[in-house]
């Protein structure tokens, strides 16, 4: 399947499969073609802390921050993690997004000692994840592995990777950047150790189950983080771009997860039907794991307690729901 | 299971095979539209004594990532719809051709078995397609 100029594979064994195997043992995802943006000089910090929305004074050496790029108006542009390794940092963009975010990037630049550098060509990347991931990535390595939210250079089936302790299924694991040359080398080592392949299907309904975003379903640049959800990342205090419309924003939407009652999918475009007026369904499944429709939605404010039934209407069939708490795996 | 295309069936272009005896038929999705569609996780049946008409789409599929119509190769009342399908949609992917039947239906146009394809006109089809 064609996503966004690279060639990727939607599935290896099968989706559920692939799924299950990642909530119970270890999956490994080839996510190369994500973008990576390297920031140095004098200014970077400074630089930074103006275009992403979380507090990068606060990202210590060897951490990872997750954030979002916004337009002076509050859309936003991307979500990204940005890791900081000693005096440079690299940010991780969405493929389909790397052309724009390095535009901004560049755009913005002005003003400050910095050297913004499109460094994706330098960079594979693949995700490790579940329960057994670290147990893996840990007998092909002499070093100690990162917590979650740091990162460490090492040397992974002999070949040099900086190992993250970030991911986007809920599980735990690491995610690995590293040279194109090598990546095939760690592909094999990791599968070799146990590790099942598993594709962009799978990625997608991990994420979905726990509530991650994915840019493009339930981010846009008509959006802004806080009616997504994403306050918590969004440090006003900073002034980053988009903070001082954000200061007064007063979102009558919200994204929440909900769940079908009854049978049927949510699929991205559906409209949803509450008491408190209409929304729309920006990413939709079937749950691999609670064996149900899945989705989000952004919704009205009156419409977005957990609990509050719905109706989704999929290709002219009113199918029931009800708003649910994050995550939706696993049910608390 | 293994691509395969069962002798006694008649198959219509849309992927859709049929299994008629007299007045009586079973209706359901061929390995090749299985296979398409990938794991399919979800069946939404027709409800019995709906009318459905050849050609016209009668039930919906739906994998992880895509949705499915599903066309009917004959037009006819719908006696009784696969139930096992509500709770296990993969064995639409197993057994397409077995426990995978997605609808029984008595005929009301005997005359439209005529344009349905043999198994080797259908095997033509895939090739060309």
């Amino acid at each position: 399947m064609p996503f966004a100029g690279w060639e990727m594979p939607v599935q290896y064994a099968g989706i559920r499969q692939e799924h299950l195997a990642v909530r119970t043992g270890a999956g490994v995802f080839d996510v190369s073609h994500m973008g990576e943006i390297q920031t140095s000089g004098p200014d970077a910090e400074a630089f930074l802390q103006r275009l992403l929305s979380n507090d990068v004074e606060r990202l210590v050496d060897g951490g990872a921050q997750y954030s979002v790029l916004c337009q002076e108006d509050g859309g936003v542009l991307d979500d990204l993690f940005t890791y900081r390794i000693g005096d440079r940092f690299l940010t991780v963009t969405n493929a389909s997004n790397h052309g724009r975010d390095l535009a901004w990037f560049s755009e913005r630049a002005a003003g400050f000692r910095v050297d913004v550098e499109d460094v994706a060509d330098r960079y594979a990347m693949l995700a490790v994840q579940g329960p057994g991931a670290r147990e893996i990535v840990a007998r092909l390595t002499d070093g100690e592995l990162p917590a979650r939210m740091r990162t460490v250079e090492l040397a992974v089936a002999g070949v040099g990777c900086l190992v993250c302790g970030t991911g986007y299924t809920g599980e735990d694991g690491v995610e690995l950047l590293t040279a194109p040359e090598g990546a095939g080398a760690v592909w094999d080592a990791l599968l070799a150790e146990g590790a099942t392949p598993a594709g962009l299907g799978a990625r997608d309904t991990l994420r979905l189950e726990v509530c991650f975003h994915l840019y493009g379903n339930d981010l846009s640049v008509e959006r802004n983080p806080l009616e997504a959800g994403l306050g918590w990342c969004c440090k006003l205090e900073t002034d980053f771009i988009g903070s001082e419309v954000l200061r007064g924003a007063e979102p009558r939407q919200a994204l929440v997860p909900l769940a079908f009652t009854g049978p049927g999918i949510p699929r991205q475009g559906n409209t949803v039907r509450s008491e408190a007026g209409p929304g729309v369904v920006t990413s939709g499944t079937m749950s691999p794991c609670l064996d149900t429709g899945i989705g989000m939605a952004y919704v009205p404010l009156g419409a977005a307690s957990p609990g509050t039934p719905i109706e989704v209407d999929v290709r002219g069939k009113q199918r029931s729901a009800e708003v649910r708490k994050k995550p939706l795996y696993p049910q608390s | 299971m293994a691509e395969s295309y069962p002798e006694h069936l008649r198959y219509h272009p849309d992927h859709d095979w049929a299994s008629v005896e007299g007045e009586e038929a079973v209706f359901g999705i061929t390995w090749y539209a299985q296979d398409a569609l990938g794991e399919v996780v979800f069946f939404d049946p027709p409800k019995v004594g709906a009318e459905v008409s050849a050609g016209s789409a009668y039930a919906e599929v739906e994998s992880v990532k895509a949705v499915s119509d599903v066309f009917a190769p004959l037009s006819g009342e719908i006696t009784a719809v696969n139930e096992a399908l509500v709770d296990s949609p993969e064995k639409i992917n197993e057994d397409p051709y077995g426990e995978g039947w997605l609808v029984k239906v008595k005929l009301s146009d005997p005359e439209e078995l005529e344009p349905l394809l043999d198994v080797a006109a259908y095997r033509d089809l895939l090739k060309s397609s």
